[in-house]
């Protein structure tokens, strides 16, 4: 049986589309199928950043794997605005947590010895600052900053231009996007796979699911168990204002263009279209307390989505046990990862399938009481 | 410049611009106001210092930015105007930040 395309990535976000960019510059015929603007979009909730600092503890492989994304991230950023034809306002200055207290403080810095502690992870400097130093460093930062952290490997980007980039990119490598094709079926055949959408059936070799809380009601029509769930988090932007931040902040971060955007809260939720603003309100309080200046600024737009987090938070890449060609790609951070997935998991898909690093992120770690 | 339909208007609306004295019509919003008196530049951007003019009139782009009665980065298009207004163009990086 002759198929349509060599992959089918189900998914449009940010996972999706690093995915089908990278296995369509490879050479290959890729179709990505996206279920449009009515998607519950985890990537809406994205706060930007390109971070290393304190990811990892738990699996130290996550740990390696997102320093090799950020280590991947200046190339691929390049690579982008070749390919798209404008720049995503990627760097890399480094990247502060604050605190306002002591006792956070101390948290943070035993959370990271904790995480440099695990054998595998190659350590990387992280600085713990008292509330002094910091306001050497930040000189906008008021007087209530305990201190903060701060690792020179960390960045950000505009994630809108990253997405539309990735997009571009993969439509000028000439692969094929469709629109409002929300997956309902998928059906293992000779050789292949049929993917059923409201427009019509597509044919391809293998298949990539990408798409975040819809990856369980798709994983189980080829034998994938992907245990994801949806986590709100809210985000408030402020009106655009003379650049005064230079580096991004795990909770605050001057935008290229002078918003400022505030965020990273994390609420258990499975309600689409819903906001707390009593969350808003303590997020846009410590925002203001860390960075007197923010209280002056009106707020244009906050909003919320669902994050998907897996069971212990760290990603999921695995091809299934009873149908070979099929693959479940998730993570809660797609913008940090988008470089290691369109660089580097792309490639090892691309080139008949995951490797056996890839082994910690299957699944199978969730079941392990099942098999002891 | 931007013209006013040959309809008989509204009353005529006296407010300030920068402290000159203009005239809109009841029923114009700010930022209608500004362009009917053929105002070009109502604001420079925060990070670039471009000259900016009302754009969308719908509240969607926030290109229409201008001080009213003191009140920094208010968008022009939806604020209907008043009698005796006192609107500030914005010119320079970014708005005059009122201390709260
Ligand atoms: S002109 Fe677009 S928001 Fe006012």
């Amino acid at each position: 049986m002759q198929n349509d395309y060599d992959f089918a990535v189900v998914g449009g976000g940010l996972v999706g589309a690093a995915v089908a960019y990278g296995l369509g510059k490879r050479g290959l015929k890729v179709l990505m199928l996206d279920e449009g603007d009515v998607a519950k979009r985890a990537s809406r909730g994205n706060f930007a950043l390109v971070w290393v600092q304190s990811k990892g503890l738990g699996m130290p492989r996550y740990a390696t794997w997102t320093r090799a994304s950020s280590d991947h991230w200046p190339g691929f950023a390049a690579e982008l605005r070749e390919v798209a034809g404008f720049d995503l306002a990627y760097r890399r200055p480094g990247g502060f947590h604050l605190v306002l207290s002591q006792d956070e403080l101390e948290r943070r810095a035993a959370s990271i010895q904790r995480l440099h502690n695990q054998d595998e992870v190659e350590p990387y400097h992280i600085e713990v600052l008292d509330g002094d130093e910091i306001r050497r460093r930040l000189p906008e930062a008021g007087p209530e900053v305990a201190g903060g952290t701060y690792c020179a490997l960390d960045g950000d980007v505009n994630s809108l231009k990253l997405f539309r980039a990735m997009h571009a990119g993969f439509v000028r490598n000439g692969g094929s996007y469709r629109n409002g094709a929300l997956v309902d079926r998928i059906e293992a055949g000779d050789g292949g796979y049929r993917l059923v959408t409201p427009d019509g059936a597509h044919t391809a070799d293998r298949v990539v699911l990408a798409a975040g809380l819809d990856n369980p009601r798709l994983g189980a029509m080829v034998g994938l168990d992907v245990p994801v769930r949806p986590l709100r988090g809210q985000v408030i932007v402020t009106e655009k204002t003379a650049p005064f931040l230079d580096m991004p902040l795990s909770t605050i971060r001057q935008t290229d263009e002078g918003g400022v955007m505030i965020g990273d809260s994390q609420e258990e939720a499975d309600d689409h279209d819903v906001m707390r603003p009593g969350i808003n309100a303590v997020m846009a309080d410590r925002a203001v307390r860390m960075f007197p200046r923010l209280g002056r600024l009106n707020v244009v737009r906050t909003w919320s989505a669902l994050r998907v987090y897996s069971r212990d938070g760290f990603p999921i890449y695995e091809e299934s046990p009873s149908h070979p060609g099929a693959y479940v790609v998730t993570c809660h951070s797609g913008v940090t990862l988008a470089a290691a997935h369109s660089q580097i998991l792309a490639g090892k898909l691309a080139d008949g399938g995951l490797t056996s690093d890839f082994d910690d992120f299957s699944a199978r770690r969730f079941h392990v009481s099942a098999a002891s | 410049m931007y013209q006013r339909l040959p309809e008989p208007g509204g009353m005529p609306i006296p407010f300030t611009l920068d402290g000159r004295r203009l005239e809109g019509r009841a029923g114009d919003t700010v930022a209608a106001a500004l362009l009917a008196a053929g105002v070009e530049t109502c604001r420079t951007s925060a990070v670039g210092g471009a000259p900016r003019a009302p754009y969308c009139m719908m509240g969607v782009c926030f290109e229409c930015l201008v001080t009213i009665d003191g009140v920094g980065n208010r968008q022009g298009c939806l604020v209907p105007l008043q009698a005796g207004m006192a609107v500030e163009t914005q010119l320079g990086h970014g708005k005059r930040e009122l201390a709260r």
